[in-house]
């Protein structure tokens, strides 16, 4: 079965290599452009796994972080913090609301890789 | 026999003895006349009424002698007596009336004296209500500035122009700790004190040279001169100093402007931290400006390259290789810049260090008055020190509790506060009714309400200032919930700082105004009076006797006296590791348990520290000759020699009172009128023989004793002295 992989980003430059990484890796991709969006998405496509940037308009990734944690429904969706905020509070409260991972930017795509692989158990095929 | 009673029966016995000579004159006269059988008839006569011849004259004799004895008494000793009467008035304070005596101008002139008596002293009095309350508002208005210095959270310090501190408040105090060379020993007070110089922390040229730009500035006719220089410490401490001239002259004198200086203050900032968060930064900042510079450089050129048609396969890769590393380079300094600003920037915003749990106690009582809700702190670490903005902080913890009594009706919330990492949680936990977490956490941006009023700030905005964070978290075991506050912990020192103080309850006095005008003077320590040295005055307790066989100090107690007035709040206090066992025969009288000195340095260490508090003192001791044998025999071991004049009060107590029989501390005490409490400490002990030395001095000066040299002179000539130790 193809994992499905969620892109909420509202920055296209970088959308478009996470895009283009994550379909080489064999993941099914849907795209976000802001929380809101993102947020409804996840709750549609049920994907296996979420990257969120945590500065977006509408919701911010905490916020939508909280919100999937909240939800029994969806409980498996892994959750990978994408943020040009690297101080250690935000770290500490992303971990606190339950990201699987927490990622700052400028970051190395084959990091990146090794970690989504890693949270979806092994490589998706 | 007084000579007035003597005159007074010469007087008596006058007129008798004139009687006997007139009578004798007369008789032998009348019989030179006589023939001699007229004579030897004349001396029959006599013979049979001899007797009654001498009755007569002794009658006679009594009644003119009574007399003249009433009328001496009359018209010459009552005179004289109103002049001695007077006299003693004249020369004493005493309000006595003199009884009115002898003649009527006699009479009259002591009513007047009387009268003038009873003015003087009614005069005095009024002199005296005056002074009274002259004082009493000079010494409100010194407390009013002692209270405004020892708040005040910037370190000051007022020199007068030799450099002798004669203001300081509390936190130069802690300032000067932290400059000290032995910080735990000394603690500091060995270099800051009343009448200490300033140059034993700062170079005298330094001061001199600001003191130099102040003066000119003045003369320029600048209306607030201040010159400021930044100075190294011995203790490798960066210290800004700001400097303020004081002119001599009262406030309301209109020449103050043209007034010669009479000190400065100085204003000390510890900016050893500041100065290496800031180089560092622009270390960082010049690394990443000048280097990513570079690295632009580097990316554009193997950009362009690759952009050209004949770019073959090799070439590109390298291209690549360029543009990775470039990036990597970057990124790894945009990290390090990154981590350093979070370290040690936090934020603009200036936070105040605090003890958590003041900053939770403080919570739980706005919370419970406002909102009548209860509070609990069950885990809240008592050892926690806080960086906050504890108003903008507690609006944001009450106005939380607030709404989640209003809108959720929870009736009791907690607040908990632990160490995480390099921060502290402080949580505000509750339980009840389930709400959405969306509700919640839009509570964070919505501007706080407290108690029915609502603020131009929100949550966020207290997060932001704290660089912390906020969030909110469910404890599903315990059907809880909480808010979490993420915040900076305060700086080490800055806690340490705060927490120490103070000795005493009472305000402490850190200023002393009359040693404004006291100038160093260049007289030999012998040649200076006994009331203007400063003194240490100490105590040891030791182990035993005897230092030469073996016996070791336990506690060295010391205090000061400046300016003639003991500084309780400037001592020395300080257990000693004998190295040796304490006899238990000892035990009872200092009250030192072995477990007491365990950990305490040894006196290789406390001695040193020891001597820079006594520098530029004279010492004073009780039977001081036994303790300078300590310090003595410890000489070639530290290199530390005490090499000031060294009085001794039980020597003093036998120079002023030699037909007493004992010269021990608690009897000198008593008789001196001396309050002992705390006897048997070092320091105790210590303080009571200030308070007797500073009784001693104008017994001394009574019997012509004034200079250093004179007491230890008088002392030296003591039965005691000459016993020798």
């Amino acid at each position: 079965m193809t994992r499905t992989v969620l892109i909420a980003d509202d920055e296209p430059n970088i959308v478009v290599s996470l895009e283009f990484l994550m379909q080489r890796e064999g993941y099914a991709v849907h795209i976000a452009r802001d929380g809101t969006e993102a947020l409804a998405a996840i709750r549609r496509e049920r994907p296996d796994l979420v990257l969120l940037d945590v500065m977006m308009p509408g919701m911010n990734g905490f916020d939508i972080c909280q919100a999937v944690r909240a939800d029994a429904a969806l409980a498996g969706t892994r959750i990978v913090m994408l943020t040009a905020k690297g101080r250690d509070t935000d770290v500490a409260k992303g971990t606190a609301l339950g990201a699987d991972a927490y990622v700052t930017k400028p970051f190395s795509t084959r990091e990146l890789a090794e970690t989504v692989r890693r949270l979806l158990g092994g490589s998706a095929a | 026999m007084k000579a007035a009673e003597r005159r007074e029966l010469i007087a008596a016995a006058a007129p008798g003895a004139a009687l006997a000579v007139l009578l004798l004159a007369g008789g032998l006269g009348f019989a030179a006349t006589l023939e001699p059988a007229e004579r030897a008839a004349l001396a029959a006569m006599l013979e049979t009424r001899g007797a009654l011849l001498l009755l007569g004259w002794l009658v006679l004799a009594l009644a003119f002698g009574t007399l003249a004895r009433t009328a001496y008494r009359h018209w010459v000793t009552a005179p004289a007596q109103l002049v001695e009467h007077a006299g003693v008035l004249l020369g004493t304070d005493a309000e006595r009336t003199i009884e009115a005596a002898g003649s009527a101008a006699n009479r009259a002139l002591a009513q007047t004296v009387n009268e003038l008596v009873r003015q003087r002293a009614a005069l005095r009095a009024d002199i005296d209500a005056r002074v009274r309350e002259a004082s009493r508002d000079v010494e409100q208005e010194r407390n009013r500035l002692a209270a405004l210095m020892a708040e005040l959270t910037q370190s000051v310090v007022v020199c007068n122009l030799d450099g002798r501190i004669l203001l300081y408040n509390q936190r130069a105090r802690l300032q000067f700790r932290a400059l000290s060379d032995a910080p735990t020993l000394a603690g500091g007070a060995e270099l800051v004190g009343l009448g200490r110089s300033i140059y034993a922390v700062f170079d005298r040229q330094l001061v001199a040279h600001a003191l130099e730009s102040v003066q000119q500035r003045l003369q320029r006719g600048a209306a607030h001169p201040t010159a400021q220089f930044v100075t190294a410490t011995r203790a490798g401490q960066l210290l800004r100093v700001q400097m303020t001239p004081v002119r001599a002259g009262s406030a309301d004198d209109d020449s103050a402007g043209d007034a010669p200086l009479g000190g400065f203050v100085l204003m000390l900032d510890n900016i050893t931290r500041d100065f290496a968060d800031e180089s560092a930064r622009d270390r960082l900042l010049q690394a990443l400006t000048e280097g990513s510079r570079a690295s632009l450089g580097n990316l554009l050129a193997a950009v362009e390259m690759l952009d050209l048609p004949d770019v073959d396969a090799p070439a590109r890769e390298r291209f690549h290789g360029v543009i990775r590393d470039e990036v990597r380079a970057m990124s790894a300094r945009i990290r390090e810049l990154a981590d350093h600003t979070a370290r040690t920037m936090k934020t603009r915003w200036p936070l105040e260090d605090m003890l958590g749990a003041d900053l939770v106690a403080a919570a739980r009582r706005r919370i419970e008055t406002l909102y009548g809700c209860r509070t609990a702190a069950s885990e809240v670490d008592p050892a926690l020190w806080l960086q906050v903005d504890s108003w903008s902080l507690l609006q944001a913890l009450v106005g939380l509790a607030g709404r989640l009594v209003r809108e959720y009706e929870v009736r009791v919330v907690e607040l908990r506060l632990a160490r995480a990492g390099e921060r502290a949680q402080l949580d505000l936990v509750w339980t009840g009714q389930a709400m959405s977490t969306e509700t919640v956490i839009g509570w964070e941006t919505d501007a706080i309400e407290v108690g029915g009023e609502r603020i131009a700030l929100t949550v966020r905005d207290v997060i932001e200032r704290h660089d912390g964070a906020f969030w909110f978290e469910r404890e599903r075991v315990r059907h809880a919930a909480f808010f979490r506050f993420l915040l900076p912990l305060a700086r080490e020192g800055g806690a340490l700082e705060a927490a120490q103080f103070v000795r005493s309850d009472s305000r402490p006095e850190f200023y002393d105004f009359d040693l404004f005008g006291a100038s160093e003077p260049a007289r030999e320590w012998a040649e200076r009076t006994l009331a203007e040295l400063a003194y240490t005055v100490f105590d040891t307790e030791t182990t035993g006797l005897n230092p030469s066989e073996g016996d070791e100090i336990l506690q060295i107690g010391a205090t000061r006296i400046v300016a003639g007035k003991l500084r309780r709040h400037e001592c020395f206090e300080q257990l000693v590791d004998p190295q040796r066992d304490i006899p238990a025969a000892g035990i009872p009288i200092h009250g030192i348990e072995p477990a007491m000195v365990a950990g305490q340095p040894t006196i290789d260490a406390v001695l040193p520290a020891f001597h820079a508090f006594a520098r530029d003192t004279v010492l004073v001791a009780h039977n001081a000759a036994f303790d300078m044998r300590f310090l003595q025999l410890k000489q070639e071991r530290t290199g530390v020699a005490f090499e000031q004049p060294v009085l001794d009060t039980l020597l003093l107590s036998a120079v002023v009172h030699p037909q007493q029989p004992s010269h021990r501390l608690e009897e000198i005490a008593e008789r001196l009128g001396v309050a002992v409490i705390g006897r048997h400490t070092a320091l105790g002990d210590a303080i009571v023989t200030a308070e007797i030395f500073l009784k001693l001095v104008p017994l001394l000066a009574a019997q012509g004793i004034v200079t250093l040299g004179q007491a230890r002179e008088a002392a030296q000539q003591t039965y005691y002295a000459r016993l020798g130790y």
